[in-house]
């Protein structure tokens, strides 16, 4: 969820998804746990499908994703952290690549002499 | 080309690199064990390193600064977890503040770095893992969807007065 590239449409989906406490208690224990649409449906006082629209909310504003795991749905917390966390491996490899590539110059530059 | 293979597992968030060298296992240690070697590969030739504290010893310390074409510093600490000279290292390194403390909520790199003989010169094993995974959940935990909560929370109760 990258906030300052959303457009006015999904910044009024995010916001009607926010605007009601059940969903709110639905995203934040989607972030620290993967919950089937029923055990979630079994911690609050309405029916599974009133449950099972609110992720629908949630994942229309694209806060959460679903996942289909043999007959359950699995709801969690739609992270664009993984993508972030991807380029910070890609960038890790390109320092490392370069440093590599120093190192080479340096020990060509003196490649010592106990060989 | 030094670098003979690399992998990135994107699941644990570790990338392993083999880089070959022509030149001793000892050679190839003081790149890393000198302070004034070290700093002609660390950081990028636009940014060079500055080595200030160089302890390779088991929880010793090593710090640095890199300095911008503008002339901003820019801090970094290693942790060392382990040494055995000439063949292995093993250290977490990440960004400082201005005095050089280690600033919490920023991305910490853990690496282990072996060094053996092969064909008549050096392999370079190095496995670096990132934990900004972790970081980024954090953020997200504490901060952003959070903050997010609380605004609506406020609209919530300014609209039912």
């Amino acid at each position: 969820m990258v906030v300052d590239k959303l457009s006015d449409d999904e910044i009024d989906r995010l916001f009607q998804a926010l605007a009601d406490a059940t969903r709110r208690d639905i995203l934040q224990r989607s972030l620290t746990e993967t919950l089937s649409v029923s055990r979630l449906a079994g911690s609050y006082e309405m029916s599974f499908a009133a449950v099972q629209k609110h992720v629908s909310v949630l994942e229309r504003a694209g806060l959460v994703v679903k996942e289909r795991r043999g007959r359950e749905q699995l709801v969690r917390t739609d992270r664009d952290a993984l993508q972030q966390a991807r380029r910070a491996l890609d960038d890790l490899e390109a320092t490392w690549h370069a440093r590599v590539s120093r190192m080479a110059d340096l020990l060509s530059a003196d490649p010592g002499t106990t060989r | 080309m030094s670098i003979t293979s690399v992998e990135k597992d994107y699941d644990t968030l570790t990338i392993t690199l083999i880089a070959d060298f022509d030149a001793p296992t000892e050679r190839v240690w003081q790149l890393w064990s000198d302070p004034r070697q070290l700093e002609g590969w660390w950081g990028p030739p636009t940014y060079p390193a500055t080595v200030e504290q160089h302890e390779l010893t088991p929880g010793g310390t090593v710090t640095y600064y890199m300095t911008s074409p503008e002339g901003d510093k820019y801090r970094g600490w290693w942790r060392i977890a382990s040494v055995n000279a000439p063949l292995s290292l093993e250290f977490t390194d990440g960004f400082a503040d201005d005095e050089g403390n280690p600033m919490p909520d920023m991305p910490v790199t853990a690496t282990i770095v072996q060094l053996s003989e092969h064909d008549g010169g050096t392999r370079m094993q190095l496995r670096s893992h990132c934990d900004s995974r972790a970081h980024m959940d954090k953020l997200i935990e504490m901060g952003m969807i959070e903050g997010l909560t609380e605004a609506v929370g406020q609209m919530d109760a300014l609209l039912a007065v």
